[in-house]
């Protein structure tokens, strides 16, 4: 028998170590799992700070045991590896071990174990845990603020509609392939407009915008058919003059009376709120915050200096101020800036405000991506005689958004997360209702359920929403 | 110049130029049906409402200037606090990201991934309605070490009180400027003769022994005082002296520090990371210590990526602390773009000094990190 030297643990006594330092290992976990989940303190006839500290000690010196390289056991290896490198190493784990064996009990109590979810009023909370009730009761204002019960499945409908429509692009077959750029970009922002500012709001179908916004799409839809020569100019004068022609000329009073779908009850957007109004403003924000964005970087590295000083004014004026005033502008500041007779909606000001803001950093981003394009690929692109727009949309944009799929991924998070923000100007979505539902003086208490509710919510969708951003940008890797 | 470039810069500047007459045309009638004409001497009147937290003495009878320094420095001691605790628990966060031991690193991950996709706004709820809201009122509390004081109204902690305070200060400024004369002839003693002079512990050590002589010499002279409590009605009771922190300052500061430090977490991970191994091995094989290969070789080229990312990090907390309207800590946003506001109806005047004066803190700090990258930034040849 090898004299035993516990102050380093050789292979030649691999047994005795072995099993003393995992039986020290075992008794310390066990007399932490015993305190924590049955409130037994085994060691309680030590005195104070020694029972504390004793687990903590016995664990360590077991670690150290077991600490044998080349042990030739596979499990031990590992776990010598990767938890148990060195004494500060061994130290450290055992006490994330015993904060978690620690943390369970309460944790799960609250949850679960002694948490109430039957009934439907608050005498049923009586526990000591959670009250799941409060949440369940609450439920559809939650998810749809202030809509009214009845009407509610329009917004349901509206967002299944949306969802089968936005996953077109998973089922298209090869021979659409490529008119899926335009349908997301186009045609999808435009149905979903119809849906949820018509059939969510059931208001008339054609006001003044709608005339601006059909000339939009026909000149655009037209203008794929012009010669490049001529599109800079024909952008210019034609949709101006179809604005006009649709508004002065053309069916006025004969739309708007068409267009009223007198089955559907009007909801103003002041009652829309909760999860859908989350939604609804993340969604338009990302649709227009995107495009804006992007011109806003090409137009700060044109070489055209007004251009490119307007634009650089606009980004570095957005980003340099918190959003939270950007919003107290649209709701006290804007108004001023109107005619008296014009009147923009509440939700239509937020929006428009919130893109503009999101636009100056996701331009930012994509400005990134162009400036690591090597400059090469512009001359290439250049001497094949492409022109500016050419160039930027067949060789430059995809390469340049390409590499920055994870910024445009993280701006689009935070645009995500600044949704609650509007309840500045008096729109409450989730984190609004949570405070609203909270001062309800026959739920007075229950403020933890809430936040918890809608931190786990949040988090499910900012984690699936940074886990498929890694997914595309580990799909559009290319090598350079 | 041909058209095709004069022709879309003319017609971006009369479109902006549209819009920014439209705009004032229509705030001048509107101005002018409600009787305001605008102009900033309202500034200079006194502005009638009290603020609950101020580090500068304020009350209603100050003019409404003074309630926006009172809002900048609140938003500034919050910012400031926030950036300090950010710090700390970014970096070790983000070492933890580095660790191999896998429990350590996990937690560390898992505690980035949870609080960077919850959005700020709820964390701060979490904390000022639900969590500080547990804690015991002022008359159940238990001291923390006898004199900290953590309830419901707030955190009560004890204060100096201060004899002679500028000697002390002046004794901290001149080991500063001692300091940074040891920095200059250390560089230079080591261009000239290769020797490295140990400028770490020398500095700290100025920084201490300075003070100390302030203490046994200039007359310097600190005491404690700690919170004592007090009745105010039957059931109504608080802590008198030391200092209170509100609950509204603690949850902000708490749930700003928490949610930025994720993202400097991630700064100083990739930093590291970013430091390629041939470099740490380069360096060991010349024979530098692997202290000597942290200090002279790791850290310089680890900053240079860790430094531009944190600073807009620091930025994006300043500008976050705006939330704190949410909750009614009067920062900049409550105290002037609110109340004052309510009281003047002068929207347009406040609603453009706020975001002038973040505009200009954010303007200035960009251009002295445009000055930094251009410092550090590799020379190559």
């Amino acid at each position: 028998m090898n004299k035993l030297n516990f102050l380093q643990p050789d292979k030649n006594n691999f047994n005795t170590y072995l099993y003393t330092g995992v039986i020290l290992i075992a008794l310390s976990i066990f007399t932490v799992f015993l305190n924590s989940f049955f409130n037994r303190d085994l060691i309680s006839f030590l005195p104070g700070t020694i029972s504390f500290f004793l687990p903590l000690i016995l664990g360590f010196i077991g670690l150290h045991l077991i600490r044998i390289d080349y042990s030739g056991y596979k499990f031990l290896d590992s776990v010598n590896k990767n938890i148990n490198t060195n004494n500060f190493n061994a130290f450290l784990s055992l006490l994330i071990v015993f904060v978690i064996i620690k943390s369970l009990p309460p944790i799960l109590s609250w949850f679960i174990l002694d948490a109430n979810i039957a009934g439907d009023s608050k005498d049923v909370c009586t526990g000591s845990g959670a009250c799941w009730t409060y949440i369940k009761i609450w439920f559809n204002r939650f998810m749809y603020g202030m809509y009214p019960n009845p009407e509610q499945w329009r917004i349901n409908l509206s967002f299944i509609a949306l969802a089968f429509l936005g996953c077109v692009g998973f089922f298209a077959s090869e021979k659409f392939k490529k008119y899926l750029t335009l349908y997301y970009v186009v045609v999808y922002p435009i149905i979903a407009f119809f849906f949820i500012f018509f059939f969510i709001s059931g208001g008339p179908i054609f006001f003044d915008f709608s005339y601006g916004i059909i000339a939009a799409v026909i000149s655009i839809v037209l203008g794929f058919f012009i010669p490049s020569k001529f599109k800079m100019y024909y952008f210019i004068i034609v949709p101006i003059t179809f604005y006009i022609l649709l508004k002065y000329v053309f069916f006025y009073e004969e739309l708007i009376e068409l267009g009223k779908l007198e089955a559907l009850e009007w909801v103003e957007t002041g009652a829309w709120g909760g999860l859908s109004l989350t939604f609804i403003v993340s969604f338009f924000c990302l649709i227009f915050c995107f495009p804006i964005g992007l011109f806003l970087s090409l137009g700060r590295r044109s070489d055209l200096p007004i251009i490119k000083y307007i634009s650089i004014g606009m980004i570095e004026f957005w980003r340099g101020v918190p959003l939270i005033t950007v919003l107290f502008m649209s709701s006290v500041m804007f108004p001023m800036f109107l005619p008296e007779d014009l009147f923009i909606d509440k939700l239509v000001r937020v929006i428009i405000a919130i893109s503009l803001f999101e636009a100056a950093y996701v331009a930012e981003v994509i400005r990134g991506g162009l400036q690591a394009l090597p400059r090469g690929q512009y001359d290439a692109a250049k001497s094949l005689g492409m022109g500016y727009w050419k160039m930027h949309i067949l060789v430059i944009l995809p390469q340049a958004l390409k590499l920055v799929i994870p910024g445009i991924a993280n701006t689009f998070l935070a645009l995500v997360k600044d949704t609650p923000l509007i309840f500045v100007v008096g729109l409450l979505e989730i984190v609004g209702m949570l405070n609203l539902a909270k001062t309800n003086p026959e739920w007075l208490g229950f403020a933890m359920e809430g936040y918890v509710f809608a931190s786990v919510l949040f988090f499910i969708i900012c984690y699936a929403m940074s886990k498929y951003s890694y997914n595309l940008e580990q799909k559009y890797k290319t090598e350079r | 110049m041909n058209i095709k470039k004069i022709l879309p810069q003319l017609l971006t500047l009369l479109a902006v130029i549209l819009i920014f007459g439209f705009f004032s045309y229509n705030a001048q009638v509107n101005m002018e049906n409600r009787g305001i004409t605008f102009g900033y001497g309202f500034l200079s009147q006194e502005s009638s409402f009290d603020v609950q937290f101020s580090l500068i003495e304020y009350d209603g009878s100050h003019s409404y200037f003074r309630a926006y320094l009172v809002g900048l420095l609140n938003t500034i001691l919050v910012s400031v606090i926030g950036i300090i605790f950010a710090t700390i628990i970014g970096v070790v966060v983000g070492i933890a990201r580095l660790s191999n031991n896998y429990l350590i690193n996990k937690t560390a991950a898992v505690y980035v991934e949870f609080f960077r996709n919850i959005p700020l706004l709820l964390q701060i709820f979490f904390w000022y309605f639900a969590a500080l809201r547990a804690l015991p009122l002022p008359q159940d509390t238990e001291p923390m070490f006898g004199v900290f004081f953590l309830t419901i109204k707030g955190f009560f902690v004890p204060a100096f009180v201060w004899n002679n305070l500028d000697i002390f200060i002046y004794s901290i400024i001149a080991a500063v400027i001692s300091i940074i004369f040891v920095r200059i002839y250390a560089k230079k003693k080591q261009e000239n003769e290769g020797i490295q002079t140990p400028v770490l512990s020398i500095s700290i050590g100025l920084l201490l022994i300075l003070p100390i002589l302030s203490f046994l010499f200039g007359g310097v002279d600190a005491s404690v005082e700690v919170p004592v409590i007090k009745q105010l009605s039957q059931s109504g009771f608080t802590y008198d002296g030391g200092i209170k922190l509100p609950p509204e300052l603690i949850s902000l500061a708490l749930a700003l520090s928490l949610y930025t430090a994720t993202f400097i977490a991630e700064c100083v991970r990739a930093g590291v990371q970013g430091v390629s191994k041939g470099q740490k091995e380069a360096a060991a094989s010349i024979g530098l210590t692997p202290n000597q290969v942290l200090k002279l070789v790791v850290m310089p080229q680890a900053l240079r990526i860790i430094i531009p990312p944190t600073t807009n990090q620091y930025l994006n907390l300043t500008k976050n602390s705006s939330l704190a309207a949410a909750i009614a800590y009067p920062d900049l946003v409550l105290v002037f773009a609110g109340t004052a506001l309510m009281q003047t109806g002068r929207a347009i005047e406040i609603v453009s000094i706020t975001m002038l004066t973040y505009l200009s803190l954010s303007i200035s700090i960009s251009i002295f990190m445009n000055w930094y990258n251009k410092k550090i930034a590799i020379k190559e040849k």
